[in-house]
């Protein structure tokens, strides 16, 4: 056993990395949720970004252009999901797994032609003096732009649903959707614009695994991190600084077990492999011990003549 | 009810001409364990596939399913290419061992062949190629490359067949370089881009310099890429879109020569069960172009060791070994025998670290 191989900068700076996939998807969904709507499709959403990103990457030789192309796809793809659920008035939770299985495969069908190509790298930000710092500038100063987005937009959506008019607005919708309704705000249109909002950010998450952090194309890539975005949005109880924090705990804690055995621990490897999903349940579970309760009207079927 | 009694000729003329075809045709299964564009492990068996298409043309039809989970839905997918008249099945990945056995006993009369796993019946063959063989080689370009003395190691499953190739490219590293180390991670996936990303990148944090792999995806040579200064060996296929740096060899499966032959054995009848087991000798296991990243001199005993490999003068497991434990294994001299290195549940001394159950 030898921790001191273990250089705490160095595994900082890659749970960053690690998280942020799980972070993007999170706080779309948290959003999404906020307003009232349950959508279990980001795993499909994600991949679909992956793969759109990852084309639009190679082809433009842009990954920020494919990073915006990821947000578009995943929202076009969300948009299915409001046809289904603001539309047709279908059950949320068919309509986000069929999401999800049809990501998966359409991905899959999308992307055969860019199995083993390399993607454009993304440039990582470089501030003279504060990129050069020790300690902080590996840690602070030295990512790709996506990941301070991440955390730029944690921030937004926290702003925005605390202190803001829209946010009041869109918890309204959220927690009491007959109530918005009887005011005069328009349901159905906040939601979409929510749950597009939501297919963004996963398209987003998705590119960031395919184009930063593997980064190549393969099927099914994405390998169920949807889903744990979804968990994390109810044990962080709506709340987006402890979604980041759960992003964090969970991308760290896989970087740190594969630290971990690579030093040599003597604690058996099924336990350092489980220890990501137990540890971040825990303490989320733990930390919502508070009055925080998911939004009332979170997968209700809103129709206006009711 | 003319229409119906013409509908129904039809169909039975149809239905004859196609059994008819199929008759003619032999009818060969194959069960991938990745996508056929890993770039690795499964690549190299579609491209045995191939082979056999460019072989026997009309004679054969091939089918292919990717991507099936080892387990429970493996038995479904051998059953479902049974049932559509599969006349032999190869299974490509170890975890296939036990559906395979179990799906062949309700098919008797078509032939399977598992690769890499150790259980067999009167229509089930085994088949898998000596990797170790080219561990060795690895084991020896790694030892003179590493400026750190740390190599890391990304291996799949605690199977003897992992085991074996953490054991000889340590025995190969040790004996170029004695301060070499090496750093184990197990993955427990053979194909899981992020993961094996996430694996590099942490060996490498840890102060590897050579990073080998034992799972399928190209995605531990991208992060070896983006560190600049670390090697790695392409896994299964040559993964030659990253040479000559990072990547400046290779362990190559070449399975055509095998596909072929254990086709053209069932359509001359002549197909029995047993157990193959073919190295770089044999053509089995091919050492991908070593690049110019590699000195000369350190090519050339890689080289050399490939000809005393390939001609069956030197064995990569020869004495003296010990146990990781200490204990004594193998004599001066001595060489392994086949069944101790197809149980291989050990490792050799000098590695650390326990192996998962």
């Amino acid at each position: 056993m030898d921790l001191s191989a273990i250089n705490p900068v160095l595994l900082i700076a890659s749970l960053m990395v690690a998280a942020t996939p799980i972070l993007l998807a999170a706080i779309g969904e948290l959003v999404v949720e906020k307003a009232g709507v349950l959508n279990l499709g980001v795993e499909g959403m994600m991949i679909i970004g992956a793969i759109a990103g990852f084309a639009t990457a190679v082809e433009t030789g842009s990954p920020l252009v494919g990073f915006v192309a990821a947000a578009f796809a995943g929202a076009a793809l969300s948009l299915l999901f409001v046809v289904l659920t603001q539309i047709a008035l279908a059950n949320q939770v068919a309509s986000g797994l069929a999401l999800t299985l049809f990501g998966l495969g359409l991905s899959a069908l999308l992307g055969q032609s860019y199995v083993g190509i390399r993607p454009p790298e993304m440039g990582q930000l470089y501030l003279p003096l504060l990129s050069d710092l020790p300690i902080v500038g590996p840690i602070l100063f030295s990512h790709d732009i996506i990941l301070y987005f991440g955390i730029a937009l944690t921030a937004a959506v926290w702003a925005m649903l605390k202190f803001t008019r829209v946010g009041l607005i869109l918890r309204a919708v959220g927690e009491n959707h007959d109530a918005a309704h009887a005011l005069g705000y328009k349901v159905v249109r906040i939601r979409i614009l929510a749950i597009l909002f939501g297919g963004a950010c996963a398209g987003l998450g998705g590119a960031y695994i395919s184009l930063i952090r593997v980064p190549q194309w393969t099927e099914g890539m994405t390998a169920g991190v949807g889903w744990i975005a979804l968990a994390l949005v109810v044990f962080a109880s709506w709340k987006p600084w402890r979604a980041l924090l759960g992003a964090y705990l969970f991308g760290g804690l896989t970087v740190v077990q594969l630290n971990l055995q690579a030093a040599g621990v003597a604690i058996p490897v099924e336990y350092l492999a489980m220890s990501p999903y137990i540890i971040t349940i825990v303490v989320l579970v733990i930390l919502s011990a508070d009055k925080s309760s998911a939004p009332a009207a979170l997968g209700r079927i809103f129709h206006a003549s009711r | 009810m003319k229409l119906t009694t013409l509908l129904t000729s039809a169909a039975m003329a149809l239905g004859l001409a196609t059994a008819g075809v199929a008759a003619d045709k032999t009818k060969v299964g194959f069960v991938y364990v990745g996508p056929v564009g890993d770039g690795g492990w499964t690549y190299e068996h579609d491209q045995g596939r191939k082979a056999v298409v460019a072989e026997f043309g009309d004679q054969v039809e091939t089918v292919f399913v990717e991507n099936v989970a080892e387990g429970p839905d493996s038995e479904r997918v051998m059953t479902q290419m049974a049932l559509e008249g599969a006349d032999l099945i190869f299974t490509t990945s170890f975890g296939y061992m036990d559906p395979t056995i179990n799906v062949a006993k309700k098919f008797p009369n078509v032939k399977f062949e598992h690769a890499t796993g150790y259980k067999r019946s009167d229509n089930v063959s085994t088949y898998s190629a000596r990797f170790y063989e080219g561990r060795a080689v690895q084991g020896t370009i790694a030892g003179h490359m590493t400026k750190s003395n740390v190599i890391g190691y990304i291996g799949s499953f605690p199977i003897p067949e992992v085991i074996r190739g953490i054991n000889s490219a340590y025995i190969h590293a040790k004996k170029v370089n004695p301060d070499v180390e090496f750093k184990i991670v197990w993955a427990f996936t053979w194909f899981d881009p992020a993961k094996e990303a996430d694996a590099a990148k942490v060996l490498i944090e840890q102060g590897a310099d050579v990073i080998l792999q034992h799972t399928d995806s190209t995605a531990p040579q991208a992060a070896a890429k983006a560190a600049g200064d670390v090697i790695t060996f392409g896994q299964a296929s040559d993964m030659s879109e990253y040479a000559p740096f990072p990547r400046v060899s290779s362990i190559i499966d070449d399975w055509a020569p095998y596909y072929i032959a254990r086709t053209q054995a069932v359509i001359d009848g002549t197909w029995s069960s047993k157990d193959t087991w073919d190295g770089i000798g044999a053509g089995m296991v091919g050492i991908g172009e070593i690049s110019d990243a590699v000195p000369a001199d350190v090519k050339a005993e890689a080289l050399a060791l490939k000809e005393k490999l390939a001609s069956g003068e030197y064995h990569s497991f020869t004495g003296p070994l010990n146990k990781q434990d200490g204990t004594p294994w193998l004599a001066d001299g001595e060489t392994a025998d086949d069944g101790t290195l197809a149980g291989m549940t050990f490792y050799v001394e000098g590695l650390e670290g326990d192996i998962p159950q």
